[in-house]
C-alpha cells in the first residue's frame, strides 16, 4: 500500500479514485476517524455546493445571451440590450416587475419570477425574523418615518397595515436589495411572539397592473401568500397555519387595495 | 463552431458564474463576454476525443481569463461582499435557507482563487488536471488551493472566523 495524503482525501471526496485506490484509502481510513470525518465533510461541502444556485440550470437562458453567439449582429445588440436594461432599471421596476411584464408571452419565466419573488421573501423573513437585538431597521415608534423612507426609496406611496385585528402590532420595518430596486419588510409580532413580515416591491411605473389572485408557496416550517395589487407587489411570509396567514394576507389586501 | 452545441453550455455557465460573482446580473455580464469572446477566438479551439467536454472546458477557459482580469479591474467582483437576497434560492431537497445563507456569505469571503478552484472541481465536476489547464497553474498548486479553500469554508461554516475578512489580491499567474 502506497502512503496516504491529503490529496487521496480530496480525491475521494470528489469521486477521483479508481477501484483499487479506494479500496486502500477506504481501508487506510477505517482506522483514522479525523481524517475519515474530513473527506466526509468535504463530500458533504460538494454536495451543498451543488445545490447552490440550481435555479439557474433551469431559467430560460436570456435573449441577450444568446443573442451574444452572432457576431455579426452582436455589438448592437448588445448596444440595444443595455439600453433597455437602463431604462427598465430607470423605471425604478424590481426584476419581478419586469419579467412579469417584460416576458409576458413566456409563462414559464412569469411563474419562475413570481415563485422567486415569493422565495426572496422567505429568505428575508427567515433571515429577519429570528433577531432578537435588531429585527428591524427603524421601529414602529418612529412609523411615519419609517413609510416615509421606504416610500422614498421604492420610489411610490407605502402604507404598513394594520394588523391589530388579528393580534399582529407592527415591529418596524428594513430596506432589502433587489436585483433592480430596493425592497421593503414590515415586520409584525403578536403577543405569543410570532412573527409575520409583509415584503413588498415596486412594479414598473408604465405597466398595465394587473391584479393577481393568492398565490401560496412554502418552505419548510416557512410559508407566504404572495400578490399583486397595482403598483405594488406583496408577499406575506410567516411560520403560521396557511389559513391563519390568508386571513392576514386579505387583511392587508383590503386594507392597502381599498 | 456549432452555435447551438454553445448555448447548451449556457446554463451552467450562469450557475458557475453566479456563485463565482455572487451577483445574478453580474453573472450574466460575465457570460455575456465570455460568449462574445468565444465567438471571436473560436478558431484557437481545436475538438479534440470528447467535444463536449473540451467545448466545456474551453468556454469555462474562456470565462476564467475575463474574470481574472476583471476582478483586477473589479468590475465583476465589487459587490463580492454584499448578500443580495435574490441570489438565494431558498428551494432544494439538500439546504435549509439558513445554511444556503451561510454557504453564500462563506463563499462571499473565499478568495477569488479559492473559490474559482472549489467551484471548478465541487460544482463543475472537472478533473485536478483540467482544473490545472483551465486556469493555467500546476496541478500541485490545484491541490493546495482547493485544500485551502475546503479548510477556509469549513471554518467559515462553523463560525470560528469573524464575518469580514480582507480578501488577498488575485495573483495573476502566467
Amino acid at each position: 500500500m502506497t502512503m496516504m495524503t491529503e490529496d487521496d482525501l480530496h480525491a475521494l471526496a470528489d469521486g477521483r479514485l479508481g477501484p483499487e485506490r479506494r479500496a486502500e484509502v477506504e481501508t487506510w481510513l477505517a482506522g483514522q476517524p479525523e481524517a475519515r470525518a474530513k473527506a466526509d465533510a468535504w463530500r458533504a461541502q460538494n454536495d451543498a455546493l451543488r445545490a447552490l444556485a440550481r435555479e439557474a440550470l433551469d431559467e430560460p437562458v436570456p435573449e441577450r445571451l444568446i443573442a451574444a453567439l452572432n457576431p455579426q449582429r452582436q455589438r448592437w445588440l448588445t448596444a440595444v440590450a443595455a439600453a433597455l436594461v437602463a431604462s427598465v432599471t430607470m423605471s425604478a421596476a424590481g426584476w419581478f416587475g419586469h419579467a412579469w411584464y417584460a416576458a409576458s408571452g413566456s409563462s414559464g419565466s412569469v411563474v419562475f419570477a413570481a415563485k422567486r419573488f415569493a422565495r426572496d421573501a422567505m429568505a428575508a423573513h427567515v433571515v429577519y425574523s429570528p433577531e432578537v437585538r435588531h429585527p428591524v431597521e427603524v421601529a414602529a415608534a418612529e412609523q411615519q418615518h419609517l413609510v416615509q423612507w421606504l416610500s422614498k426609496r421604492l420610489g411610490t406611496q407605502l402604507k404598513a397595515p394594520l394588523l391589530q385585528a388579528q393580534g399582529f402590532d407592527l415591529v418596524g420595518g428594513r430596506l432589502l436589495p433587489g436585483d433592480n430596486g430596493a425592497r421593503a419588510q414590515f415586520m409584525y409580532q403578536n403577543a405569543g411572539g410570532e412573527r409575520v413580515t409583509l415584503y413588498l416591491s415596486a412594479m414598473p411605473k408604465n405597466a398595465t397592473t394587473i391584479p393577481t389572485a393568492f398565490r401560496f408557496e412554502n418552505n419548510g416550517p416557512v410559508s407566504a401568500f404572495y400578490w399583486i395589487d397595482r403598483d405594488l407587489s406583496y408577499a406575506l411570509s410567516g411560520d403560521l397555519q396557511r389559513s391563519r396567514l390568508l386571513q392576514l394576507s386579505e387583511l392587508v389586501y383590503t386594507q392597502l387595495g381599498g | 463552431m456549432d452555435r447551438n452545441s454553445i448555448i447548451a453550455h449556457i446554463p451552467r455557465l450562469r450557475r458557475y458564474a453566479r456563485l463565482l460573482t455572487g451577483d445574478a446580473h453580474r453573472a450574466d455580464d460575465l457570460v455575456q463576454d465570455t460568449l462574445e469572446r468565444a465567438c471571436i477566438k473560436w478558431q484557437l479551439w481545436q475538438p479534440g476525443a470528447e467535444p463536449a467536454l473540451q467545448l466545456r472546458a474551453w468556454l469555462f477557459t474562456v470565462m476564467h481569463n475575463l474574470f481574472v482580469n476583471q476582478v483586477r479591474g473589479k468590475a465583476y467582483a465589487a459587490r463580492r461582499d454584499a448578500v443580495s437576497m435574490d441570489d438565494i434560492d431558498i428551494e432544494g431537497p439538500v439546504l435549509d435557507p439558513g445554511v444556503r445563507l451561510d454557504l453564500e456569505r462563506a463563499l462571499r469571503q473565499l478568495p477569488a482563487d479559492q473559490l474559482e478552484i472549489v467551484l471548478l472541481v465541487a460544482l463543475e465536476d472537472f478533473s485536478y488536471a483540467e482544473a490545472a489547464i483551465l486556469i493555467n497553474v500546476p496541478i500541485g498548486t490545484v491541490m493546495s488551493r482547493l485544500s485551502r479553500a475546503r479548510k477556509r469554508l469549513a471554518e467559515l461554516m462553523d463560525g470560528v472566523v469573524p464575518t469580514k475578512v480582507s480578501r488577498p489580491q488575485l495573483k495573476v499567474m502566467k
